[in-house]
C-alpha cells in the first residue's frame, strides 16, 4: 500500500447505468465505508481528477461525453469500469442503443465486476487502480510516456477474466 | 432588460449523480427559460422483450433503476400476473409491500442526503447516508442484495422472511425512527436550511394538475394523488392515508418525503404485526396471451406498466409489447415550469426537489 502516499481525487460519470452502481460509488464516500479519510475526494472537475470511475455502458449519445472527460484529465490517469454494464454491457448488452463496455471508447485499466458492484469491490478496484497510477507516474517521471492503447486494454480484460475464472474455481 | 445568456447545465455536473442536460436561458441572474434534453442513458430495454422470455424479463425490468428496483420488478410482475390471471398468495403481497416500503425509505433518505449536499450541508448528507446503510443491511439480510434484489418473481416472491427476521426488522425500524428524528429536525427547523427551501420554486395546485405532476411533487402542491389508495398490495389492510402538503415549494416537497419516511416505517411495522402465514408463490407456466395495464406508486410517484402477449396462435413465451411510464418523465414539465423565473443559484435545488431519476425516464 506504499503507493497510497498521495490522495487521489476521483471523478464519477454515469454512462447508462441503472443507478445501482452509482449509489454504491457514493456509498463508498459516506460514513459506512468512508474513503474520504484517505483523502479520496469526489470532484466534479475532470482537470482535478486522477481516477475516472465509469458506471454503465456506452451509447451513441454519451460516448463523446465519456471521451471528453477522459481527454480533459491530466496524465497520469486511471480508468476504473464499475459494474458489469461498464465491463461488457451486462444485462443490456443486446439492447439496440448499447455499444458495449466502456473499453469500446476509452482504455480501461481496472474492471470491477458485479451487479450492482458492492462498495467493497469498488474500493478494491480503486486501490488496484492506484497501483497502476503509481506505475504510470514513474513512467512519466522517467520521461517515458505511456500511450494508452486500445490493445493493451483488451489484453487487460482478457487477463482479468482469467483471474476471475481462476477465482471462481 | 439585461443581456441574455445561455448556460449549459450538465450532463456531467457535481449536483447531478446522473446525466441530464438543461440549457438555461438567463437574463442577468434570472432564469427565463429552461430547455431540457435527455437521452444520455437510453438503452432501449423495452425492446428486449423480444429476446427474453417473460419470466426472465423481471431481471431486466428491475434494472430500469437501481433505486426503485423492487417497485419496477413488482409492477412488471403485477402486469404479467394480470395477463395470466394469476392470484398471488396473501403472504407474498405482504412481503412485497414490506420490501417496497423499505425501498421508499432508502430512496427518500438517499434523496434527503443529496438535497443536503445540494445546499452545501455536507455533514447532514453523510448522516443521512449513514442512517440509510441500516436499511440496506435489512435488505441484505432478507434478500441477499443491497440495491438490486431479484426477489420478486411472476407469481410471488422468491424468499420468505422468518419470524425472527421480521421482529428484528420491526425493532431496527423503531430505532431508526428515533435516530432519524434528530436529522429531520435539521431539515425542517434549521434557519439556513429553511432559507434555501421556503418559498423557492412554488408549483401551484392548478399547475400541478395541468402539468400532470405525480408523486411527492403533486402531493406537496395539495393534489391528493397516491396509487397506494387504489388497492394494489395490502395498503387497504394497513389503513393507508396519503401525505399531503399545500405550499408547493421546495420545503413542502422536502416535508412530504420526510413524513413519508416515518409513514413507511409505521406501515411496515403494522404489516409485520398482521402478516398471515402461507405460501409465498404460485407456479406460473405456459404461453402468454392477452394484455394488462397496472399502476404502482414508486418513491417518485405513479408508474404505469403495460404488458401484451401475442394473440391466438402466435402466443409464445415472449411478450409482444412491454411499456413502462415512469414518474420523473411526468415531473419534468413541472420542473421546467418552476425553473422559469428562479435564480441561477437555486437551479440545483429545483432540479433536485423533483427527485429526478434519469435512468427510469430514459430506460
Amino acid at each position: 500500500m506504499s503507493y497510497v502516499a498521495k490522495s487521489p481525487w476521483v471523478i464519477h460519470y454515469d454512462g447508462s447505468s441503472c443507478n445501482g452502481c452509482d449509489i454504491e460509488v457514493l456509498a463508498c464516500l459516506t460514513p459506512m465505508y468512508d474513503v474520504e479519510r484517505f483523502g479520496i475526494i469526489n470532484t466534479g472537475n475532470p482537470k482535478h481528477a486522477d481516477v475516472f470511475l465509469v458506471t454503465g455502458s456506452v451509447n451513441e449519445q454519451n460516448k463523446n461525453v465519456v471521451k471528453q472527460i477522459y481527454e480533459q484529465m491530466p496524465e497520469p490517469k486511471v480508468v476504473v469500469a464499475i459494474g458489469i454494464c461498464a465491463n461488457s454491457g451486462g444485462v443490456f448488452k443486446e439492447c439496440y442503443n448499447i455499444l458495449g463496455g466502456v473499453d469500446t471508447v476509452i482504455p480501461v485499466d481496472v474492471y470491477v465486476p458485479g451487479c450492482a458492484a458492492r462498495p467493497e469491490a469498488i474500493i478494491d478496484g480503486v486501490v488496484a487502480g492506484l497501483g497502476k497510477l503509481a506505475e504510470k507516474r514513474k513512467a512519466l517521471e522517467g520521461d517515458v510516456i505511456v500511450e494508452p492503447e486500445r490493445a493493451s486494454a483488451g489484453e487487460q480484460q482478457a487477463q482479468d477474466t482469467d483471474e476471475r475464472e481462476e477465482g471462481a474455481k | 432588460m439585461g443581456k441574455r445568456t445561455i448556460i449549459p447545465f450538465g450532463p456531467q455536473h457535481p449536483v447531478l449523480p446522473e446525466p441530464v442536460h438543461l440549457d438555461l436561458v438567463l437574463e442577468d441572474e434570472k432564469v427565463i427559460e429552461a430547455i431540457p434534453s435527455i437521452g444520455f442513458i437510453h438503452r432501449g430495454l423495452e425492446k428486449l422483450v423480444e429476446k427474453r422470455e417473460y419470466p426472465e424479463m423481471v431481471y431486466v425490468i428491475e434494472r430500469i433503476c437501481g433505486i426503485c428496483s423492487f417497485g419496477h420488478g413488482w409492477g412488471y410482475c403485477h402486469a404479467v400476473e394480470g395477463v395470466m390471471k394469476v392470484e398471488v398468495p396473501v403472504r407474498a403481497e405482504y412481503l412485497r409491500t414490506i420490501w417496497h416500503e423499505l425501498s421508499r425509505i432508502h430512496s427518500h433518505l438517499l434523496w434527503l442526503g443529496l438535497l443536503a449536499d445540494g445546499f452545501g450541508f455536507e455533514s447532514l448528507f453523510n448522516h443521512c447516508w449513514r442512517v440509510r446503510e441500516r436499511v440496506l443491511d435489512l435488505f441484505e439480510e432478507t434478500t441477499g442484495g443491497r440495491v438490486i434484489f431479484s426477489v420478486c418473481k411472476v407469481g410471488g416472491v422468491r424468499k420468505d422472511m422468518s419470524k425472527e427476521q421480521l421482529e428484528k426488522m420491526s425493532q431496527v425500524l423503531a430505532d431508526l425512527a428515533k435516530e432519524l428524528k434528530s436529522l429531520t429536525d435539521v431539515f425542517l427547523e434549521d434557519v439556513s436550511v429553511k432559507n434555501r427551501l421556503c418559498g423557492v420554486g412554488v408549483l401551484s395546485k392548478e399547475d400541478a394538475e395541468e402539468l400532470c405532476a405525480v408523486g411527492p411533487m403533486a402531493r406537496a402542491s395539495g393534489v391528493v394523488q397516491d396509487i397506494r389508495l387504489t388497492g394494489n398490495g395490502v395498503y387497504e389492510d394497513l389503513g393507508f392515508e396519503p401525505v399531503i402538503e399545500t405550499d408547493g415549494d421546495c420545503y413542502a416537497r422536502c416535508k412530504v418525503r420526510i413524513r413519508e419516511v416515518f409513514q413507511s416505517i409505521e406501515l411496515i411495522r403494522k404489516a409485520i404485526k398482521i402478516i398471515p402465514e402461507g405460501d409465498i408463490s404460485v407456479p406460473v407456466k405456459g404461453k402468454i396471451t392477452g394484455e394488462f395495464i397496472t399502476r404502482m406508486e414508486q418513491p417518485r410517484g405513479e408508474a404505469v406498466y403495460y404488458a401484451k402477449g401475442f394473440d391466438g396462435d402466435d402466443a409464445s413465451m415472449h411478450l409482444e409489447r412491454m411499456r413502462v411510464r415512469t414518474p420523473t418523465n411526468m415531473n419534468i414539465p413541472a420542473m421546467v415550469k418552476t425553473l422559469q423565473g428562479c435564480d441561477l443559484a437555486d437551479v440545483p435545488m429545483l432540479v433536485l426537489t423533483i427527485d429526478p431519476c434519469i435512468s427510469c425516464t430514459e430506460r
